[in-house]
């Protein structure tokens, strides 16, 4: 009985609380870090440097009056945010974090759900993300939000399929669906994925950046054109929903490279006995350490790289990453059969 | 004891969207109902140990098919245009006559074998246990049905080409 | 309460496939045509899975799987045409679409 409920129960719930806490700090992280590439401070006033500044955001969010348009579509409006925010939270379900950890004498894993077909539920739950912004971008009844919504629709179907095609090659190399199994595999390879696989890495990436509408792909929320994107008639803890996806979805897009291509859990070079002080380091650390590698990443890009104009983005997706995927699918099939 | 109770709340969920889906004034509406039903579909197929089937089911039809419904539908809704439907009653009449007699033969057809022993399922149960998972529908696929699977890809391929051809808006 | 048959599973298929039956009969509007045979797809679906389990033989789920497969070209197709209908006659009514030649 408290194996089978209490124990999952449990896990869901710290779970849910450590992603909404993270993506709630993610964003001071954000800000700060485009702060100090642009040589200025951040948020400084809330708590010390301004570490308490998404508490104060939060707080003023929730506050906030929350407006629906008058010629909005109400029930699709209100329905839109849940939508953009459930499958970004429930992605999180498969993640593997560690194998086994202990706690205080109960070893239990720390993966919630090792289902057998992980990464293609992973990819299913990232195409039904999609309907949020679509729905918000049709029910606001405005024009702005509808352009937005249609160019992210486009946008997340296309480079959809290369990083389908990207995963299809690490399945090939390793064989199962699974996560906790792809990990097994890496260990069992000796040899983290990313350098067996370095082209469906980098499509990964970028696919992953085109995913979660980050910069320099940002389009939907292309505030210059589009004054605020899909979410421009939303206000107060509806519009936080929406951000809040968003960064959710970064954690998840991180954590899956992470797992693929960087070994999730393992430490640096597993097999060398010479660093074995490093597996004093719990294996959930080492993936969350990984992972906050790829939100600064993330970030980082935002505050580098100029956005694509709509014709590149799709110039990309379709003649660029797509035959490439393909074309890295062959030559692993081809190598997998031959060695 | 669990299961009864997953499966009619399930089924409840997949004949009311079923029903909100032909029932809908709001195309848009209809859509989204639409979605419910496949991904309560999707469950069901989870209960039914065909978890590929489940995943594939809300990849390709709520991921893949429904959004482009919804697209087409947000194309067409942007000129509003009068939903006009002349000739509604005896249409509906007729339609629902028809329905109810094809709902009446299927559940007769049901009742009939249902009465029938059911040694055969049995004998097969006892065969192997059913793992309803990727590798075993995969060797099919690729072994057995691998004709009829390049075939499909050939359709998609076609339809693909038809598709472009008749969105083209100089075609 | 009685254990779940495949029986259960075919009555709800069949009741679903029904709904999707008077949805083709009753409705005008053709994207909520193709809406209801997506769901007579499904009911299809749903028998081809419940036997594929009651037989524990995963055939039904690969034929389901080709079924999708049909539908994805179907809806390409189908919503290909009703755009190009659409953009002649401004018009989603089935009825409409009663002439060979525009």
């Amino acid at each position: 009985m408290v194996h089978d409920y209490v124990v999952p129960l449990l896990k869901i719930l710290v779970l849910l609380n450590a992603v909404l806490v993270s993506v709630t700090f993610m964003t001071l992280l954000e800000r700060k870090v485009i702060a100090w590439v642009q040589v200025r401070l951040g948020p400084m006033r809330v708590g010390p440097h301004g570490a308490l500044q998404p508490i104060a955001d939060a707080i003023k969010l929730l506050l906030k009056e929350d407006i629906t348009p008058a010629r909005a579509d109400r029930m699709v409006f209100t329905l839109a945010p849940i939508v953009a925010m459930v499958p970004a939270l429930i992605a999180f379900a498969v993640l593997p974090f560690d194998r086994e950890a202990n706690f205080f004498g109960y070893r239990a894993s720390l993966v919630i759900a090792d289902l057998n077909v992980g990464l293609l539920y992973i990819v299913s739950i990232a195409s039904i993300g999609v309907y949020g912004i679509i729905l918000a971008g049709y029910a606001s009844n405005s024009k702005f939000p509808l352009l937005a919504g249609l160019r992210a629709s486009a946008q997340l179907i296309s480079y959809e399929i290369a990083i389908t095609m990207m995963l299809v090659s690490i399945v090939v190399m390793s064989g199962t669906l699974s996560l906790v199994g792809i990990i097994d595999a890496q260990y069992n390879a000796r040899v983290w994925y990313v350098f067996v696989q370095p082209v469906a890495f980098v499509i990964l990436f970028i696919g992953g950046l085109a995913e979660t509408n980050r910069a320099p792909f940002d389009l939907p929320e292309a505030e210059q054109e589009l004054t605020g994107g899909f979410h421009t008639e939303y206000s107060g803890m509806r519009f936080a929903l929406f951000f809040l996806a968003e960064y959710a979805n970064m954690i998840v897009v991180s954590g899956v490279a992470t797992t693929l291509f960087f070994g999730g859990w393992l430490r640096p070079f597993p097999n060398l006995a010479a660093l074995a002080l490093l597996g004093i380091v719990p294996g959930w650390i080492w993936f969350v350490l990984k992972t906050f590698v790829f939100l600064y990443l993330f970030i980082w890009i935002r505050a580098t790289l100029p956005r694509y104009r709509y014709d590149q983005l799709m110039r990309l997706g379709w003649k660029v990453l797509i035959p490439l995927g393909i074309a890295n699918l062959v030559v692993t099939a081809v190598l997998k059969v031959l060695f | 004891m669990l299961e009864p109770v997953v499966f009619y709340t399930l089924a409840a969920l997949i004949l009311g969207f079923g029903m909100l889906v032909v029932t809908a004034r709001n195309t848009v509406h209809g859509v989204l109902f639409l979605v419910a039903n496949f991904l309560c579909l999707a469950m069901v197929y989870v209960t039914l140990a065909a978890e590929f089937l489940a995943i594939i089911q809300v990849l390709v039809y709520a991921g893949g098919i429904v959004v482009l419904y919804l697209f087409v539908v947000m194309l067409v809704n942007l000129r509003r245009l009068p939903q006009g439907a002349p000739d509604r009653r005896r249409q509906t009449r007729l339609g629902i006559v028809v329905a109810a007699t094809l709902l009446a033969e299927i559940a007769a057809i049901l009742v009939y074998s249902s009465g029938q022993p059911a040694g055969a399922v049995a004998a097969a149960a006892a065969a192997g246990p059913a793992r309803g998972n990727t590798e075993v529908v995969g060797m099919l696929l690729y072994t057995d049905y691998l004709v009829p699977f390049e075939v499909a890809s050939m359709l998609l391929l076609v339809a693909m080409v038809g598709a472009i051809l008749l969105a083209r808006r100089d075609a | 309460m009685t254990p779940i048959t495949p029986y259960h599973y075919l009555l709800l298929s069949a009741a679903l496939f029904t709904t999707g039956l008077i949805g083709v009969l009753v409705r005008r509007n053709v994207i909520v045509v193709l809406m209801s045979i997506e769901l007579m797809l499904n009911a299809v679906n749903l028998n081809l899975a419940a036997f594929s389990y009651q037989w524990h033989h995963a055939v039904g789920q690969v034929f389901a799987i080709f079924v999708i497969a049909i539908a994805a070209a179907e809806a390409a197709v189908g919503l290909g045409i009703i755009l190009a209908f659409f953009r002649n006659k401004e018009t989603l009514n089935i009825d409409d679409m009663d002439i060979m030649k525009w």
